[in-house]
């Protein structure tokens, strides 16, 4: 048995049982970073301090929310707004997180994509941030559809309907996801228990995954350089802090990482005071009325992009389009066929992929949210071949990339 | 060895128990997410077809879904004439001739709206168009609007149950 002495102090006797100091090192004072890097390497903390601002509303909607199709439009449009103290605050801060959470997210995927971080050892912190990217995609989705608004019940059976899988007409399967044979109560409350309890406690899964994932590579720098972190942190160890090129993760980077998060949330919160018109959307202040469409029924901004891609095909030509936009980001470690793990400027005609794929995201973006007539079918037609086009040109341009 | 051979054993006695309990966990899991009895059970309805007017769209509802009934004027039948594919969708009640559907877009499910001095559908989602008989005028909806299970009683249709001239219709692809 392990051999335990009388403690001197409550740290002893806590290190004693748990290892506390051991674990303080290993997570955070001898955990390295480089020093070589930018505001955007704050963004992996500037996603989890949102997703604790989601789960601290959202515990505070899920007091007074009712998963019910006759009283949740009611529950959350006049109990929580305006009978629960703050309980417009909770509101505001979830939907503002969630749309926010995106741009974040996105900011973050196209860094890593500009510096090259997802190859060299890096794949599974890629794969594990898309897994996280699809689950924060379904939690957006399942919680549009609480306030059962009529952007709720339309954007529900549009994207059920997908599962029909165009000519092959799984109605069966459909009606098995919404446990009817239109979206009621029964999809509501399965809904509601995916978006509070399964992909929650997904999402604190894979976040956990996603820094192991981290650990063994490091994270990469702005010059792509392969450090020796073991002799750099020797290095740093020994006094030489100035020579080193790396510092500890606490609290010499978290305090630059702090800084960020602070910028961030001060213009997070002038958004939910005083700007938070944008993600609550008009439409759904209606409640669901399944004999009325809306005019125009578009999803969530982040969503647009793929949206976009299955607008303007016949049915069966969209949905595989659109799976494949989906899908084809998970793929990016292994269609980039280059060695060269360093920023895209520096990699020829990867820097224009780079940056085409990125204008391209935006304005398929900005077509998805217009009505699909004349000049605006068009432009999002030809944006949407051209994602398609970029993606099958990547692994050509990179096998044929200069090694650097 | 015995030993070893004797976890081995144990190992694959336990997958064994494992996979019969997650094969069983599975389909409880699915059936749990079926439709309800009662849901499938709410799935008639009756509609009186002696009181609709010519040319005048009423959405009516079935299974929670709207159900477009437009009765053809004389004008819409002399344009349907020769095409197969509208005779084949008409539903004829007494001397009445009627377009009876799902009111959901082939597409991805939305409703398309009646516009009247067209006489035809325009799906507001991602822009596709249904000519007054239910068939397509403009894609993306890869075909017509699908036509509920119906039969004939008299004066009356009943929307649920399949009737020999629903049978038919079903029979030759004219709806799904
Ligand atoms: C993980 C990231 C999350 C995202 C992206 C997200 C997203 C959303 C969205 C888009 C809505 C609809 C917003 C609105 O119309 O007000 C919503 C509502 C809701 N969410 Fe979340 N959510 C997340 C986490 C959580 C968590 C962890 C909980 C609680 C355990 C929660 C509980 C609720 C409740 C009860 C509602 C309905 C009230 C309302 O519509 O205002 N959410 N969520
Ligand atoms: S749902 Fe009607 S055109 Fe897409």
């Amino acid at each position: 048995m392990a051999h335990f002495t009388k403690a001197t102090s409550v740290k002893d006797w806590l290190n004693q049982r748990l290892a506390v100091d051991k674990v303080e090192k290993v997570m955070a004072s001898e955990y390295w970073i480089p020093k070589n890097i930018n505001f955007l390497w704050a963004m992996g903390m500037v996603l989890l301090i949102t997703f604790s601002l989601l789960l601290c509303s959202g515990i505070f909607l899920l007091m007074y929310y009712v998963p019910t199709v006759e009283g949740a439009f009611y529950s959350v449009n006049y109990t929580i707004m305006r009978e629960v103290g703050f309980g417009w605050l909770w509101r505001h801060i979830h939907g503002v997180a969630a749309s926010v959470v995106f741009l974040i997210m996105y900011i973050h995927m196209f860094t890593g994509i500009y510096y090259g971080s997802y190859k060299k050892g890096r794949e599974m912190i890629w794969l594990s941030g898309m897994l996280l990217f699809i689950a924060f995609s379904t939690e957006a989705f399942s919680g549009y559809m609480l306030p059962w608004g009529q952007m709720s019940y339309w954007a529900g059976m549009v994207i059920t309907n997908l599962f029909a899988g165009g000519s092959l007409h799984a109605d069966g399967l459909v009606e098995w996801i919404r446990g009817d044979y239109v979206p009621a109560q029964a999809f509501l409350g399965r809904f509601f228990m995916l978006h509070v309890v399964l992909v929650p406690v997904a999402i604190l899964g894979l976040i956990g995954l996603h820094f192991a994932a981290l650990r063994i590579p490091h994270v990469n720098n702005q010059d792509g350089e392969e450090i020796d972190f073991e002799a750099e942190s020797k290095k740093y160890l020994a006094g030489d802090k100035a020579g080193s090129k790396v510092m500890r993760f606490a609290n010499d980077f978290l305090s630059k990482d702090m800084m960020v998060v602070g910028i961030y949330l001060l213009f997070f919160f002038y958004l939910v005071f005083y700007n938070y018109g944008f993600a609550m959307d008009p439409v759904n202040f209606d409640p669901a009325d399944g004999l009325k469409t809306p005019a125009h029924i578009y999803p969530e901004w982040y969503f647009l992009w793929s949206y976009e891609i299955l607008r303007p095909f016949p049915i069966d030509t969209g949905l595989v389009l659109f799976g494949l936009a989906q899908g084809i980001f998970v793929a990016l470690p292994f269609l980039d066929r280059s060695p060269n793990a360093v920023p895209a400027s520096r990699r020829g005609l990867f820097k224009i992929w780079f940056w085409a794929m990125l204008c391209n995201m935006i304005l398929l973006t900005s077509m998805g949210k217009l009505p699909p007539e004349g000049i605006f079918s068009q432009i999002g037609l030809v944006s949407a071949i051209l994602f398609v086009v970029l993606w099958v040109l990547l692994p050509i341009i990179t096998t044929f990339e200069k090694k650097l | 060895m015995q030993d070893s051979s004797r976890r081995g054993f144990m190992g694959k006695a336990f997958g064994a128990v494992a996979a019969v309990g997650a094969l069983g966990s599975l389909v409880a899991m699915k059936s749990s997410w079926d439709p309800l009895p009662s849901v499938k059970e709410a799935g008639f309805t009756t509609l009186d077809m002696s009181i609709y007017e010519e040319g005048v769209m009423v959405t009516e509802k079935w299974r929670g879904k709207p159900i477009f009934v437009l009765k053809k004027s004389a004008s819409t039948m002399e344009k349907e004439k020769g095409n197969a594919a509208a005779e084949a969708r008409n539903i004829k009640v007494g001397d009445s001739n009627f377009m009876v559907a799902i009111g959901l877009c082939t597409h991805l499910g939305c409703i398309p709206a009646f516009r009247a001095d067209s006489n035809d559908f325009k799906c507001a989602c991602h822009g596709g168009e249904f000519t007054a008989s239910g068939l397509v005028q403009k894609v993306p909806p890869p075909r017509g609007f699908d036509i509920p299970p119906f039969k004939i009683e008299g004066n009356k249709l009943v929307l649920g149950e399949v009737g020999p001239e629903f049978k038919k219709m079903k029979d030759t692809g004219i709806t799904l």
